[in-house]
């Protein structure tokens, strides 16, 4: 399909991608493309200029801290993800990265991509809420950090406000993770989604089910526990052709109890 | 700084011969390499990224096409199915699927091909849950995906 008609350009370095994406208000950042070239195509999205990231390098790196904290680069690919040795400090990561759509798109696709889209069906806004992960947001004026909690604020909005740029997720240590979904077809869209983590106490994130994943807190793994934290969230999720909102209340409800069970077993 | 600009030369290889385009950057890179290139071995299906008849192998990577513009594959090497037979002589795999009847109305072919073939170049005797899991991003409207799915195996033992 014809794309409405745009400006391109590829930064060498973060410093120019951000003065870019300043000086020009209907500049984008253009990641792995997945979402975003396909948006262009229906005209959802119209950026002026796009700003292409895949030449920076310095957003490409996975590493691994001595105290087991796992920095991501925003342009490090799904395929990236579940190849490499540093990640699997945090399993569940390459493991959630690996269901993801399919080869072609797992080539291409992006953490940062992916949660900066913020489509309330992905996969990694959940779990890196349930992981506790901080979110590395430049601009011109300097760098702040976000908590995932915090960094998912609507429907494809996100902290990344105009000129800014998300540069890398940090991930702290931990093995003690779930993921549960009902997709469409395998590793396919989500229906719904939970993602929990048992660092100290369990986190449980929820998606598909609101604008930005619930999280909840459950005082134990216990199934029951799990149930009444979910219960007392009180969310109304969206209804589409895929399933009502009293089912994906019911699934949500299912979905964590699987997470939290896996997180538990892991532990 | 880099240029911003509505257009771009790109120089790309493509199945090793080299391609020197002026390209606009709206242009993805399916429709660069079957109009600019007249290479139309890749097909077009659903243009939203979920049919994988548009796949090819870029830098060594496989991607779909449709999901990629022109301008960014400037300085890339491409394979697409055009490229796998030599002086037509059919690969292993391409003429597996001919043996296997794995083609019926064959417009998803050159994609399931692609993916095939990364796949075999990755794991050279896949396991039939690795066949199932490389194909994942081809859809076959015909439904054929079992001879297929024989055709890949039997090429890879």
């Amino acid at each position: 399909m014809l794309l409405r008609e745009v400006e391109y350009a590829k930064p060498a370095t973060v410093a120019e991608a951000l003065a870019i994406l300043k000086q020009h208000d209907g500049a984008r950042a253009l990641a792995g493309g997945q979402t975003l070239i396909n948006v262009m195509k229906a005209r959802v999205a119209s950026p002026d200029v796009l700003v292409d990231l895949n030449g920076l390098d310095d957003l490409k790196g996975i590493e691994l801290g001595p105290d087991g904290t796992l920095t991501v680069g925003a342009m490090v690919t799904y395929t990236d993800i579940v190849g490499s040795a540093e990640a699997r400090a945090r399993p569940i990561l390459g493991e959630v990265c690996s269901t993801i759509a399919d080869v072609q798109v797992r080539n291409r696709g992006t953490i940062g991509g992916n949660v900066c889209s913020n489509d309330p069906t992905n996969h990694l806004p959940p779990l890196l809420c349930a992981a506790g992960a901080e979110m590395t947001i430049a601009s011109e004026d300097g760098e702040r950090n976000v908590a995932a909690a915090d960094f998912f604020l609507g429907v494809y909005l996100t902290a990344v406000g105009p000129g800014e740029l998300l540069t890398k997720v940090t991930i702290p240590a931990g093995k003690h993770d779930g993921f549960a979904a009902v997709t469409l077809g395998t590793d396919g869209t989500c229906i719904a989604n939970a993602a929990a983590s048992i660092n100290g106490s369990l986190r449980v994130a929820l998606g598909c089910v609101d604008a930005v994943p619930v999280v909840v807190q459950p005082a134990s793994a216990a199934e029951d526990a799990v149930r009444d934290a979910v219960r007392g969230a009180g969310f109304t999720p969206p209804a589409d052709v895929h399933g009502s909102s009293e089912y994906r209340i019911h699934l949500a409800e299912v979905l964590a109890v699987r997470a939290a069970r896996q997180a538990a077993e892991r532990s | 700084m880099s240029a911003i600009a509505s257009s771009k030369v790109v120089t790309v290889t493509v199945n090793g011969v080299e391609y020197e385009r002026d390209v606009e950057a709206r242009k993805l890179l399916i429709h660069f390499v079957r109009d600019d290139l007249d290479l139309t071995g890749s097909h077009i299906g659903c243009d939203t990224g979920n049919c994988g008849a548009c796949s090819m192998i870029v830098d060594g990577r496989l991607v779909k096409s449709c999901m990629l513009l022109a301008v960014q594959v400037d300085g890339a090497s491409i394979e697409t199915v055009e490229g796998l037979a030599e002086d037509g002589e059919l690969t292993a795999l391409q003429q597996s699927f001919s043996d296997h009847h794995a083609l019926q109305c064959g417009y998803c072919t050159p994609g399931m091909l692609m993916s095939a073939t990364a796949l075999l170049r990755a794991h050279p005797s896949p396991t039939d849950d690795q066949i199932k899991k490389a194909l994942q991003g081809n859809i076959c409207r015909c439904t054929g995906y079992w001879n297929i799915f024989e055709a890949v195996k039997a090429a890879g033992s």
